[in-house]
């Protein structure tokens, strides 16, 4: 059995989505956000056991030599492991450092200092400003930091979007409060057939509603759309009031209307044509399918004038919609 | 039993967007050509074996949380379906053999129904 991993293992939509966002970043996020600014540097009259010092007591690994304000070079922990083996403490930190330096610019994108990183040797970049003034370093631990918060943030936006619809009634005061979504639903568009039930199951999810009550209004509603796509003659209507308490159902049309309700209610009677047939639909099943969803369901039809099928499903005390009630 | 399995052992082609099937462990098995019983009966995460392949089943598995659909007989999805599959994330698996074998084999292999 293929429980090994595999060699040339495929990526998982969700590992796939976060690689999007990671390079989406590195185009979002700025270098003077990601860098640490106040910049440690030296000057270049010191010596190297005055940068191991200051290297020693801030915790850091690199700082930019200034002369007069101007960065001259980067000394790096490397540079100061070379002239202990000598030992060499006593010259100056010119003698020692990297003197070709690479800046960036606080308003580039950290795109472009990764692409730095990438391509040269080097693990830190000073940071200047428009007049060439030192204004931070920027290394790679920089740059995982600024994405962590990123990432962490868009996930704080994404729980407080849910959060906010989960209470969406809670600080609303009437006397009875309800959202009503209307979907208009066109007469043979089995191309669109379910659109409209998947975005109420996606909306009740959202408001809070268990997996279970979803999932029964999502079968309800699916085959109330059917219907009308397959049976009406200009199409029609659901609307679903949602409220703590109950969701109620209403799906309707202008015509034809229905001649025997009672015999259009049983298991397995359907009057759809041979071609709607073969594509599945038309088993005779979807009231069927509706009234065991459903706790409570009534159909009137006028022939002629149009048929109204209303539906109501109840919510327990802990599985009210909108109240905060989390989900399962 | 994971999607990637029965994938290979069932030489099923892969018609929507490759992901880690090994991570996907279906709860049961389904079959029906009926759209109005696969609602009623197809139970969470299973696996849905059917010859319909119009768009309309892509609504079908996505309200009941389908682990994925087996279309069966060399049916063959419009591209319009498939692109509908990969929005809503299913899977669909095509085979030329018929649905009888395709639900023996999976049976066989230890899938049941709910």
């Amino acid at each position: 059995m293929s429980d090994q991993p595999s060699r040339n293992r495929i990526i998982s939509d969700q590992e796939a989505e976060h690689i999007t966002r990671l390079e989406e970043l590195a185009y979002e996020v700025k270098v003077q956000e990601a860098m640490t600014s106040d910049p440690k540097a030296l000057d270049a009259s010191q010596t190297m056991k005055e940068a191991l010092d200051m290297f020693r007591s801030l915790r850091i690994s690199g700082a930019p030599v200034l002369q007069r304000g101007e960065i001259v070079g980067v000394l790096s922990i490397e540079d100061v492991i070379r002239s202990l083996m000598v030992p060499d403490l006593d010259s100056k930190v010119t003698e020692y450092m990297t003197s070709k330096v690479i800046t960036i610019r606080d308003e580039e994108l950290v795109v472009e200092a990764l692409k730095i990183f990438v391509n040269k040797p080097i693990g830190r970049l000073p940071v200047i400003d428009e007049n060439g003034n030192l204004v931070g370093m920027l290394t790679k631990g920089d740059i995982t930091r600024a994405f962590l918060k990123a990432l962490q943030r868009d996930t704080q936006e994404e729980e407080m979007r849910r959060y906010r619809a989960s209470h969406l009634f809670e600080d609303i005061e009437s006397d009875r409060t309800s959202l009503i979504l209307r979907y208009n639903i066109k007469a043979g568009d089995f191309t669109h057939g379910g659109a409209a039930s998947s975005n109420i199951k996606r909306a009740l999810m959202r408001l809070g509603a268990s997996p279970q009550i979803a999932r029964r209004c999502g079968i309800a509603i699916y085959e109330a759309e059917i219907n009308l796509i397959i049976h009406t003659t200009n199409g029609g209507v659901i609307r679903v009031e949602i409220e703590p308490h109950q969701i109620s159902i209403d799906a309707y049309d202008y015509g034809p209307g229905i001649p025997d309700v009672e015999q259009a209610m049983k298991p397995g009677y359907s009057t759809a044509s041979e071609a709607v047939r073969e594509m599945g639909f038309g088993a005779g099943m979807g009231l069927v399918n509706i009234s065991r969803c459903t706790d409570s369901m009534t159909l009137e039809s006028t022939v002629g004038k149009g048929t109204r099928l209303r539906m109501k499903i109840f919510l327990a005390q802990q599985e009210t919609v909108g109240e905060g009630y989390p989900a399962n | 039993m994971n999607l990637e399995t029965i994938i290979k052992d069932l030489e099923l082609s892969v018609l929507t967007e490759r992901q880690d099937f090994s991570k996907i462990t279906p709860s049961s098995g389904y079959t029906s050509d009926l759209l109005s019983c696969v609602m009623a009966g197809a139970p969470k995460h299973s696996i849905w074996v059917t010859l319909q392949a119009h768009g309309n089943i892509i609504a079908v598995a996505a309200l009941l949380d389908l682990s994925a659909i087996i279309v069966t007989e060399g049916a063959m999805p419009d591209p319009a379906t498939l692109v509908k599959a990969n929005e809503e994330g299913i899977t669909i698996l095509a085979t030329p053999k018929p649905t009888f074998e395709i639900v023996g084999r999976l049976w066989e292999m230890g899938l049941r129904a709910e």
